[in-house]
């Protein structure tokens, strides 16, 4: 992995805020206009954007930070939507769809900001009770023990009829998911990823990532960084499963499956392990792009002759797409760097002075 | 029925089965000893070669042609897969390498999803694969039996292999220690491919095994018994085949064990307990039994 980027000094408090403060304010003037201007279609998209967000910075902290590849973060997303759905599902809607509910559970019905942070929570509680094992295997053995935990979540789902309603869909769950509370929750995980890289803990971490003797022979623990990272992160991606739950409102286990593990993988691994930003122009640019493959995979006139419709040909472009990045660009498209907000817009101010801040 | 038949039927499902976890672990098993690679592929390959039989089979071929193309598309494709995209990563991290595997299930998962439909399809075995021998009380399918033998006969031609002939040994000294075998002159593209090719050879026995025992296939057959297979190869002591063959063994006897004990309340978390339990011992034996007590080399 690439070596921390050389900082000259540390700079005063003003200049260091003015990045983040830069970015925000563009992210605020962006979803103005759009929740003004833009149509239902592109505010959606925002919104998947910003639930992506989440669970790729999510994602990230334990991925790209500690260097333990989880696969299984599915399952937690899994988790957060299910619990967080159990909770808001109004009350009249819960006798009849889930009758066998114990009787104080289907009487509650709790309003979003508590049923999300208590999905967040629980997902985070069964990382932590999963975390003390599993955090002590080696490299890829945690790749497999995490997929083996996501099997178990599936199986688990499809068949605790009384809560999840097994593999048929649960539906009903009231959208209160917006272009506002999502991307408020959206910066809240950037903000916790972004400073805890920085921090110390931050440091530990990917010193344990890069030589795990060099990290253990400083006294740093390997074990209790990794169970960090992992339970943080698995309480965003808690957090991005209510989210998600509360925007396309009804669902089934299949919905965290591979297909959203490797589709969550995929934009974490292009923006480049172990840089927040390049998690997030992942996001966009797989997001957008798998956007554009879904509609074209209905088919499409090409003046003479009608492409017929083909599903599944976005996943496998993307599935060749992601290959190609790891053969010819393995660290991402950012190389585990941060992008600067303020370099880059030296950068387009003035082209020539502005190489070397790079 | 007396409780020593009951022993014995159960017995010979859990060896059973245990057997074609066995070809798969060994396929596993053998790539990764040698590259460090999880090939989550490996099941696809499963799902290529059921695939082929069965088109041949529609088509009115005779099941014998059938299994023989049918396996030998496994061991192509699987060829075709090291070649296109493993080949490109030599010497790449493990986990850039297990994320490919990933995402060449996905592709092959979607393909066959776009050409052959997500449902599942019956699967035609000839009357021998579908006898039930009776024994006094005791009933055992041809179709173990015939697991069983096979298993046994490919596990012996293997051991010979990787023992007696040149690109055997080669393939040995490449797992212990790939740079090393390289100076020593081993044609170490050589080496891999042909672990590719057995590999995908054993995984094509598997496809037409598992889908006789199934009675279908579907585009998605293959991963969880691989997933399976490749914990179980984990718990044996990952890269030493015997220690494959022992982890998948226990495996089989374990899920046959859960079949007959849990409630059938709990039956369907079966595999969701699996699981747990191969996760588990992973925790208290992370080198496997039979897996070397070396330490990490600094």
């Amino acid at each position: 992995m690439q070596p921390e980027s050389p900082r000259g000094g540390s700079p005063s408090l003003p200049s260091r805020l003015a990045g983040p403060a830069v970015s925000l304010a563009l992210l605020a003037i962006i979803l103005a206009i759009a929740s003004f201007f833009a149509g239902d279609y592109l505010q959606r998209i925002l919104i998947i954007i910003g639930i992506n967000t989440i669970l790729v910075v999510s994602l990230n902290l334990s991925n790209g930070f500690t260097g333990v590849f989880s696969l299984g973060h599915v399952g937690f997303m899994a988790i957060g939507a299910y619990t967080a759905a159990v909770l808001t599902l109004p009350v009249s809607l819960k006798v009849v769809n889930l009758p066998s509910l114990p009787p104080w559970l289907q009487q509650l019905a709790l309003p979003f900001l508590p049923a999300t942070l208590i999905a967040g929570l629980l997902a985070m509680l069964v990382a932590f009770l999963v975390g003390l094992s599993l955090m002590r295997l080696k490299g890829a053995y945690i790749s497999v023990a995490t997929l083996g935990f996501l099997v178990i979540v599936q199986v688990i789902l499809v068949n605790w009829d009384q809560v999840t309603r097994g593999a048929r869909t649960f539906a009903g769950v009231p959208p209160h998911s917006t272009l506002w509370n999502v991307w408020l929750w959206a910066v809240v995980a950037v903000y916790i990823v972004w400073r805890l890289g920085a921090s110390a803990f931050g440091r530990d971490m990917r010193a344990a990532r890069d030589n795990e003797v060099a990290a253990l022979s400083l006294g740093i623990s390997v074990l209790r960084s990794r169970l960090l990272a992992f339970c943080l992160s698995a309480f965003l991606t808690g957090v991005a499963g209510s989210l998600w739950a509360h925007f396309i409102t009804s669902f089934s286990p299949k919905s965290f499956y591979f297909a959203q593990a490797f589709n969550i993988i995929t934009m974490l691994v292009i923006g480049g392990l172990g840089s927040v930003s390049g998690s997030v122009i992942g996001v966009f640019f797989i997001t957008v792009l798998s956007e554009l493959l879904r509609n074209a995979e209905r088919g499409f006139d090409l003046g003479v002759f009608r492409l017929p419709p083909i599903y599944g040909a976005s996943q496998i472009l993307m599935a060749v797409l992601f290959v190609l990045v790891i053969v010819f660009r393995p660290a991402g498209l950012l190389g585990g760097r941060e992008l600067d907000v303020r370099s880059v817009l030296r950068r387009l101010g003035s082209p020539r002075r502005g190489k070397g801040a790079a | 029925m007396s409780a020593l038949e009951l022993l014995l039927q159960q017995l010979i499902n859990a060896v059973s089965i245990g057997s074609l976890y066995a070809l798969m672990a060994i396929g596993l098993a053998m790539v990764f000893g040698i590259l460090r690679l999880i090939n989550f592929a490996h099941g696809d390959l499963i799902m290529v070669g059921s695939y082929v039989a069965l088109l041949l089979q529609v088509l009115g071929l005779p099941f014998p042609v059938a299994a023989v193309a049918g396996v030998a598309a496994s061991t192509l494709a699987g060829l075709a897969m090291e070649r296109v995209a493993y080949r490109p990563l030599r010497g790449a991290h493990e986990i850039a390498m297990l994320l490919t595997s990933f995402s060449v299930t996905i592709f092959l998962e979607n393909l066959a999803i776009i050409l052959f439909r997500p449902t599942s399809r019956p699967f035609p075995a000839p009357a021998v694969l579908r006898s039930v021998i009776t024994m006094g009380q005791l009933r055992v399918a041809g179709l173990d039996l015939i697991a069983i033998a096979v298993t046994a006969v490919l596990l012996a031609a293997l051991t010979l292999f990787v023992r007696r002939t040149n690109i055997g040994i080669a393939m040995r000294a490449a797992s212990q220690d790939l740079l090393a075998a390289r100076l020593m002159g081993i044609n170490v593209n050589r080496v891999i491919a042909t672990a590719f090719a057995i590999g995908s050879f054993l995984a094509g026995v598997v496809g037409l095994l598992w889908s006789a025992r199934v009675g279908k296939v579907d585009p998605l057959m293959g991963f969880n018994p691989v997933l399976k297979a490749f914990v179980a190869s984990v718990i044996g002591g990952l890269g030493s085949l015997p220690g494959a063959v022992l982890g998948a063994y226990v495996l089989g006897g374990l899920e046959i064990l859960l079949q007959g004990l849990l409630p059938s309340a709990l039956t369907p978390y079966r595999d969701a307990l699996v699981f747990a339990i191969l996760i588990a011992l992973l925790l208290f034996r992370p080198n496997g039994i039979l897996g070397s007590t070396e330490k990490e080399k600094i």
